[in-house]
């Protein structure tokens, strides 16, 4: 009896506060807006009985979704989500991996301290990295008045508000994902691997790419997609850093939702970014499924 | 033999400056006398006296607080339980789901699950405010919690649990007695956890709230999207003192642990010699 008590407590909570949404969402993805309260048509009635069912049922259709492969500007908007999530997964990739080699390569004294200062920046604010940025990038910013006042650049360079500034801003927020769990395969490596490949007549990047990398590959690929998944879905880099051209599918769900007050539309790239998530997702625990059977 | 080398030494060094320069610089220019935030203008604090009148800015922070506190205290609760459930329950109908409605929730993009939250709200007419702001961060703080927790719960020695049983504990009192203090940090962590997750939620706040409750980070989004203000950098800075503080404090403490706990088995040890 308490046994049950102890699964229906959470369970329930799940179902009624996640499992509903969601089917709420696909349901609505599959209505018509109209103009009411709620914006939508049909309304599941079911004082009506088996009638209001079918009814409900009968007015449901995909219109939503046809409609967004019609319009150019929502496979746009999927289309270079997808691509502003690889390039900047791939610039922390080249960011990151040289940090956690270089932690991994410390005194082990030194590896709790350094370890502390990367997760640090997990505990702070998402919002106020961000926003740090915005001072930094501007046109009269800091980087600027650097880059100016050494001779590199004679006019300040554009960056806040394009992609360029996203691509920072997604790469200085998820960089702490993409470093821990290289750091952790790079931890645990055995370094006279390293030795024996210099003794058997590797140069030091010989050695680098034959051992090292192979064998830091699990990380890499485990950081790559913790960056890749939350990326795609991003709202708040590109609407604080991104300027108008700069199209991603959070912001289109967003501003659907908010300004054009399209819920059935909204629903429906709701889903469709879902769908698309679900590759890198199951690919991602395959990946640590391998990880722990190569462990165990 | 460990080699010193300058690769290692300037990445290191190149990849710390760029993680820490950007909020360095912010908390710098929260003291800056000038409006303009890109010019310095000379040292001033001016900034966190207007902060600290702004009524608008002070009522969103209780509403943060408040919304934090009850959300991951409900999430700690759910979440352990969840844990439990996952780890210990063994198989029952429906397992699949319950374990999919756990780990689906840390990839839904926010935009999702705030925008199924309000679709939900609005359908049973549950005015929207701070009661569904906290049912909505408690819903997807509780399966971070319930990771945390299940992590450490799975490690755990079921035989210190059998003893408290064969001693004449009743379930429910072994796990109180024994589980609970042992695991007792993971549960604090994923409060913890929490409790961030909830102060730093911009997206899902912002689906699921009403006009009556505006959180911390609806408002400073509003205000920063009208570019950098001196304000809250001054607002920024005070965070970021606050977390740099309870993360130190909480390494302390786990260090001290972890002295206590080598001393109390050298002890041990000398006793048994």
């Amino acid at each position: 009896m308490r046994r049950l008590a102890v699964i229906a407590l959470p369970y329930l909570w799940l179902v009624a506060l996640f499992l509903v949404p969601f089917l709420i969402v696909l349901k609505i993805s599959l209505s018509d807006i109209a103009v009411a309260i709620p914006p939508y048509t049909p309304t599941l009635d079911l004082s009506e009985g088996w009638a209001g069912i079918r009814d409900f049922l009968a007015g449901l259709d995909f219109e939503n979704f046809v409609f967004l492969t019609q319009d150019s500007l929502y496979w746009r908007a999927y289309l270079s989500s997808v691509w502003i999530a690889l390039v900047s997964t791939l610039i922390t990739l080249a960011v990151g991996y040289p940090i956690a080699y270089g932690m991994a390569r410390a005194a082990p004294e030194w590896r709790p301290t350094l370890l502390m200062l990367v997760i640090l920046p997990f505990w702070t604010s998402f919002l106020i990295r961000v926003y740090s940025w915005i001072g930094i990038l501007s046109s009269e910013g800091l980087l600027n008045q650097v880059l100016m006042s050494v001779g590199v650049i004679d006019a300040p360079l554009t960056i806040l508000n394009t992609t360029r500034a996203v691509y920072v801003g997604i790469v200085y927020t998820y960089l702490p994902f993409m470093i821990l769990p290289i750091y952790a395969t790079l931890e645990k490596m055995d370094e006279s691997l390293l030795e024996a490949a210099e003794d058997l007549g590797c140069s030091k990047i010989q050695a680098f790419w034959l051992v090292t990398w192979p064998l830091s590959r699990g990380g890499v690929i485990a950081g790559c997609f913790l960056v890749f998944i939350p990326a795609i879905g991003e709202f708040v880099i590109p609407s604080l850093l991104g300027g108008s051209d700069t199209l991603m599918i959070g912001k289109v769900l967003w501003e659907e939702f908010f300004s054009n007050r399209d819920w059935p539309v909204a629903s429906a790239v709701a889903i469709i970014l879902l769908l698309i998530l679900i590759i890198p997702i199951v690919l991602f625990q395959r990946n640590e499924q391998k990880a722990r059977e190569q462990d165990g | 033999m460990r080699r010193f080398s300058w690769f290692n030494v300037t990445s290191l060094t190149l990849g710390f400056a760029f993680l820490y320069l950007p909020m360095v610089i912010l908390v710098i220019y929260s003291f800056n006398a000038s409006q303009l935030v890109t010019v310095w203008g000379g040292f001033s604090t001016r900034w966190y006296g207007e902060l600290l009148r702004d009524e608008a800015f002070l009522d969103a922070a209780w509403v943060t607080i408040r919304v934090a506190v009850a959300s991951s205290t409900l999430a700690t609760v759910l979440g352990t339980l969840a844990a439990v459930v996952l780890v210990r329950m063994g198989r029952f109908p429906g397992r699949t789901l319950f374990s999919g409605m756990i780990y689906a929730p840390l990839v839904m993009p926010e935009v999702i699950t705030g925008l199924s939250l309000l679709l939900l709200f609005i359908g049973i007419g549950l005015d929207r405010g701070i009661l569904t702001v906290v049912l909505a961060h408690t819903t997807f703080s509780m399966c971070y919690v319930s990771v945390v927790v299940s992590s450490r719960l799975a490690t755990f020695d079921r035989a210190l649990e059998e003893a408290a049983l064969d001693l004449g504990c009743t379930a429910a009192q072994a796990f109180r007695l024994v589980t609970l203090p042992i695991i007792a940090p993971a549960v604090i962590s994923g409060w913890l956890l929490a409790f961030t997750l909830s102060l730093d939620d911009l997206v899902i706040a912002s689906f699921t709230t009403g006009p009556s409750a505006t959180t911390l980070p609806i408002k400073i989004f509003s205000s920063v999207r009208l570019g950098v203000s001196p304000q809250i950098n001054a607002l920024s800075t005070i965070l970021i003192g606050f977390v740099t503080v309870g993360v130190i404090a909480a390494s302390l403490a786990t260090k001290r642990r972890a002295v206590l706990a080598e001393r109390d088995q050298r002890a041990a040890e000398r006793a048994e010699a």
